[in-house]
């Protein structure tokens, strides 16, 4: 959508707000192609400096002379409104960057877990760290040429996925697939934030 | 000059262009999005070149630090101390990311993104 006229119009809106949606899962399982079909730009990589151990991202005062290391996130962004944009970003595939996994779910609004049915097993360590984390996320397994078919059933018990978590079928290469992705993420973030305010845990 | 040996190594060489800052003055999101002030082009002239190239970047559109940060290819950390000394000089202005907190402003964000997402 473009939205230039209406930006060139007047003075910027007086207040822009951004939001992302954080696409999580194991090495090359189409997590920058899944950006890359919906975003308005070609997605863009963004480096932080670190240390191999994981200390202090891109903290150069606590890293001792050695082991430091360059993770990279790629990103895509879709401007919704001229007063809102969507960033989706991708975590980095390696599972020793957890660290900077914190630093990007923080404020983030849900999360997609995509997993290969080829390397199921590559999708427990991902699917970990948001089951101990507190932000609604769910499982996009992505459907890859001559990859085995599973029924959404069978995936959800061979990797143990809680029935509270949605699971959906995309092909992260079709926009419309990714579309609906997206919009059960929101969709799931929305549901969670009812149950928790009836619980009285998000006050208004 | 020679510089003295210094423990932390490398490292040090991207915050070069933050006269070896490493702490931004104040914390933003990557997602934050920045817009330039009506004179930030002009004024951020004399203030570095990198600070120059962030001031033309968000001058037709607001980006966010990790645009910007990719965009000029620096390491996130070394533009987020950059972006927040323009910030505190008055060259960019912060808008807000997502709100944490509060029932009523998260689910209104999450109604506006989904239309958002089904009119794509
Ligand atoms: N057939 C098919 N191929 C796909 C699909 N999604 C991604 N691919 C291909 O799989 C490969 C890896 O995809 P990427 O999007 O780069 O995966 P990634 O998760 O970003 O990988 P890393 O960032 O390296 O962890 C690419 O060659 C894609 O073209 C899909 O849904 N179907
Ligand atoms: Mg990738």
């Amino acid at each position: 959508m473009d939205f230039a006229s209406s930006e060139r119009a007047g003075a910027p809106p007086s207040e822009i707000t951004s939001a992302k949606i954080v696409i999580a899962g194991g090495f090359g399982v189409g997590k920058t192609t899944l950006v890359g079909a919906v975003s308005e730009i070609e997605p863009l990589t963004t480096e932080a400096v670190m240390t191999a151990a994981g200390a202090g991202i891109d903290d150069a005062s606590k890293v001792p002379e050695k082991g430091t290391t360059t993770v990279a996130m790629d990103f895509g962004r879709i401007t919704m409104a001229e007063d809102l944009i969507l960033y989706l970003f991708g975590t980095p595939g390696q599972t020793r960057f957890w660290f900077m996994w914190d630093e990007l779910i923080r404020g983030a609004v849900g999360a997609a877990v995509m997993v290969d049915t080829r390397r199921l097993t590559d999708a427990f360590a991902p699917l970990d760290y948001f089951e101990n984390r507190h932000l609604p996320y769910l499982v996009a397994v992505n459907c890859f040429d001559g990859a085995p078919r599973y029924e959404p059933e069978e995936v959800r018990e061979a990797l143990a996925i809680p029935a509270r978590v949605p699971l959906v079928m995309c092909d992260a290469r079709h926009r419309e697939s990714v579309k609906a992705v997206l919009i059960s993420v929101v969709e799931h973030a929305m549901t969670t934030l009812v149950a928790e305010h009836e619980q009285g845990i998000v006050v208004a | 000059m020679t510089e003295p040996h210094d423990p932390r190594g490398n490292l040090v060489r991207p915050y070069a262009v933050t006269r070896g800052r490493t702490e931004p003055i104040r914390d933003i999101p990557i997602e934050a999005v920045l817009v330039a002030s009506p004179a930030a082009v002009q004024e951020s002239r004399f203030a570095g070149h990198d600070k120059y190239r962030i001031a033309v970047l968000c001058e037709p559109k607001a980006q966010s630090l990790a645009e910007l940060a990719a965009l000029t290819r620096l390491p996130l950390g070394v533009a987020r101390v950059l972006v927040a000394d323009m910030v505190a000089d008055g060259l960019l202005s912060l808008h807000s990311a997502a709100p944490l907190k509060g029932y009523t402003e998260r689910m209104d964000l999450l109604g506006r993104v989904l239309s958002g997402l089904r009119k794509l």
